[in-house]
């Protein structure tokens, strides 16, 4: 078993409001000093068997058509985590 | 003969009820159409209601965008038929790329639920034919996910096409690019907006109008429009 990450964030043109409510609460708690905020989806895929180039190609295609929508956001990462036994 | 018009209901769809009974008031014969059935029931056009989709999960209409009645619709509206997303079927179909674009969360980040003035920038489609180009209609508004966005590119496209169908008129409720609160395809038969016309289509129950409160009726002429385009064509 291994599991392959997939990190989606929303486009650096498009407005990302969740990411402005964090940024805007982070002094309200003291935290000062973060200028930005942006705020994504992490997928944790875990497939049978190893990560070959095709599973790993499959997954990527998969991050484009299901996991993000290509009109506001952006697949920046596809990684494997782990293997374990 | 009567025009059946299907409504689709989704697991989180609220508003299916609403449009069943707006396209009965225009004179229409609804037909509940099930996610889960790829069967179309012989309907001679489509309305995707409102509400949340399977919890607005991953995207709010990515999800719903996968449901087996979902491809009949796709090949029906390739085909022609009238199709109307309203709201969250607005979404799904942009998800599903019968229509351009996407909406992400209204820019001041809040729920809002308000009457809405709209015009109407394209009376020429098959869901806008009983109203007048520039025509201004109050509707009600109510979402989390409003903001209308495309590269701008596409949005120079929809103008020049003249796609874009609804405008807000007065103050843009949610950020979207350019004021749009509705859009078109190409051919003119599948129409997508934010607002909600089916929530005002009978007097007592709609906007607050000039005349009295509540009663507002400026969403009736969607569903007219397509029930007389279609006996027009049958």
């Amino acid at each position: 078993m291994a599991t392959i990450l997939v990190h989606v964030m929303p486009k650096p043109e498009i407005l990302d409001p969740q990411g402005k409510a964090v940024g805007a609460a982070l002094p309200r708690l003291g935290f000062d000093g973060i200028a930005q905020v942006r705020q994504g989806k992490r997928f944790e895929l875990t497939v049978d068997g190893e990560v070959t180039d095709e599973v790993l190609a499959k997954v990527r295609e998969a991050a484009e058509t299901l996991l993000s929508n290509p009109v506001i956001e952006d697949v920046v990462e596809v990684t494997v985590a782990q293997e374990s036994a | 003969m009567t025009a059946r018009v299907g409504v689709v209901t989704f697991p989180g769809t609220l508003d299916d009820r609403d449009a069943a009974r707006a396209v009965r008031l225009a004179g229409g014969e609804a037909v509940a159409l099930f996610h889960s059935e790829a069967d179309l029931k012989d309907v001679d056009a489509v309305v995707l209601p409102g509400g949340f989709s399977y919890g607005d999960y991953l995207r709010a209409g990515a999800i719903a965008r996968f449901a087996p009645i979902m491809e009949k619709v796709v090949d029906a509206a390739r085909g022609g038929m009238p199709v109307l997303g309203i709201c969250n079927g607005f979404q799904v179909l942009t998800e599903v790329h019968l229509l351009p674009g996407s909406m992400i969360k209204n820019d001041h980040r809040a729920f809002i639920c308000r009457d809405q003035t709209l015009r109407v920038e394209n009376a020429d489609t098959a869901w806008t034919t009983e109203y007048r180009d520039g025509e201004e209609i109050v509707i009600p508004l109510k979402n989390q996910d409003g903001q209308y966005v495309a590269d701008d590119r596409t949005l120079d496209a929809l103008e020049a096409e003249g796609r874009v169908a609804f405008r807000y008129v007065g103050w843009n409720p949610n950020g979207s690019r350019r004021d749009i609160a509705g859009i078109t395809n190409e051919r003119g038969n599948v129409v997508g907006l934010m607002p909600h016309p089916e929530h005002a289509v009978e007097a007592g129950f709609g906007p607050d109008s000039r005349e009295a409160g509540r009663n507002g009726v400026d969403g009736l002429a969607f569903f007219t429009s397509a029930v007389k385009g279609l006996l027009a064509t049958a």
